[in-house]
């Protein structure tokens, strides 16, 4: 039988040690149906999920039901929305209570008073011309001053098909903030023209994010690995969508037979009662979503097909390192 | 250790090698000392899918809870052993 220990040297059995018994058990939630910006392509408002449920606005039905989630064994929190830092109260009930992630597009400032260590992914999507086009506004102008030089704080960088050749000068932007980055790719849900990726510019951007990870290492949150599976939309040959996916909602999934999945997984709507299909939206093709925390976690789940070869457990544990980072299990 | 103790180290091996199909080894092979998760690679919806087998066939509870103390399959065999005589 292989194991772990046969297939790694030394250093990668002691980088493997750090991270196996880790056993995040995450969830999500819509904090707020609310948000500053209404961005074109944003999963949330084209799918029209900011209107399935009434938020719940009694803070006192949040802090019971988060107490519930715990005991459910959920150990990560990711808070998106809709924008979450409009309700900062109900970010404060996740983050006194268990490990927080909260995404923002960075306009407003959480205070580092009320929240010294919430890990904080701001959204930007390419160069000031793209964010124009697709959120009315260069968010990063602002979102750079709001958390320059914040050690709790990365850009979650969604590339498009536009910014091929472009990422250099906004990844040194980000460096030069004083902060670092992780890579999506748009999924493009509301269908804007010139943004769906072709074949080819997959194969180019793939190239380019391993070059700016080699370039950047300490300001790239990455792994080749990664980059090959979100343009590809591979792993071990095997092709992701419906059937692989493992960030689907536990109790709405019917799959027969069921892939590796997240454990307890649920992406909860903010009345606190309804539940989304998935991580991310509802009406999206699965055969071209391009979700990277889908993608992140499809690898995460399938530890033992990675015992292939020492090449391929090395590439799972890059991974999960990536995503322990990303969520602040283990540091940068 | 009982010759009852043995043979669920025997099942519970078997059981993680047919359900998890694991290869080149045998329920006889199985070092029933080898760390699951560090060595084996086993995770936590692995363990779910041969713990489900476990209870059925020993008519036992497996607490969720008690899936970070299930590291080797002489541990998962004295746990059911410990249900058994409770
Ligand atoms: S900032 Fe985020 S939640 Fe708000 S519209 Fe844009 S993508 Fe959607
Ligand atoms: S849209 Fe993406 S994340 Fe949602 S179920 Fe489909 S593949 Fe998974």
């Amino acid at each position: 039988m292989k194991t772990v220990s046969s297939l790694l040297d030394e250093d990668w059995y002691a980088r493997y040690k750090k991270i196996s018994k880790l056993n995040i058990r995450s969830s999500i939630y819509d904090v707020t149906n609310r948000c500053n910006l209404r961005c074109r392509g944003c999963f949330f408002f084209s799918s029209g999920e900011h209107k399935v449920a009434k938020e719940e606005n009694d803070i006192r039905k949040w802090e019971t039901f988060i107490d519930k989630e715990m005991e459910r064994g959920v150990n990560l929190a990711i808070l998106i929305g809709g924008e979450p830092t409009l309700c900062p109260d109900r970010v404060e009930a996740f983050y006194k209570r268990l490990p927080t992630f909260c995404a923002s597009n960075g306009l407003i400032k959480l205070p580092r008073d009320r929240f010294p260590d919430l890990m904080v992914g701001i959204s930007l999507w390419g160069n000031g011309e793209d964010e124009k086009i697709l959120r009315g506004k260069d968010t990063f102008a602002v979102s750079s001053k709001n958390y320059e030089g914040d050690k709790h704080t990365y850009y979650l960088y969604t590339i498009t098909p536009r910014q091929i050749g472009q990422t250099g000068k906004i990844i040194r932007k980000i460096r030069d903030a004083g902060l670092k980055v992780h890579f999506q790719l748009l999924s493009n849900d509301e269908g804007v023209d010139g943004f769906f990726w072709k074949e080819e510019e997959l194969r180019d951007i793939r190239s380019e994010m391993d070059d700016m990870l080699d370039k950047y290492p300490d300001t790239v949150i990455s792994s080749k690995y990664y980059h090959e599976i979100i343009c590809t939309g591979k792993m071990l040959d095997r092709p992701f969508g419906w059937q692989e996916c493992p960030s689907v909602t536990e109790p709405l999934d019917s799959r027969n037979p069921k892939p590796k999945r997240l454990i307890h997984f649920i992406r909860w709507a903010s009345d606190l009662k309804t539940m989304h299909r998935c991580c991310t939206s509802e009406t999206r093709d699965c055969s071209t979503c391009k979700d990277g925390a889908a993608h992140m976690s499809w690898v995460m789940v399938n530890k033992r097909a990675h015992m292939r070869s020492a090449k391929d457990l090395q590439n799972w544990i890059e991974i999960y390192e990536m995503f322990a980072k990303l969520y602040q299990f283990i540091p940068w | 250790m009982t010759v009852e103790t043995d043979k669920i180290v025997l099942r519970v091996a078997e059981v993680m090698i047919e359900e998890l199909k694991l290869e080149d080894v045998t329920a006889d092979t199985f070092d029933p000392e080898v760390d699951l998760v560090d060595e084996v690679g086993i995770d936590s919806m692995d363990l779910a899918t041969v713990a489900l087998v476990l209870q059925d066939e020993y008519g036992i509870r497996i607490d969720e809870d008690d899936y970070p103390k299930l590291t080797t399959v002489r541990r998962i065999a004295d746990y059911i052993q410990n249900k058994l005589n409770e």
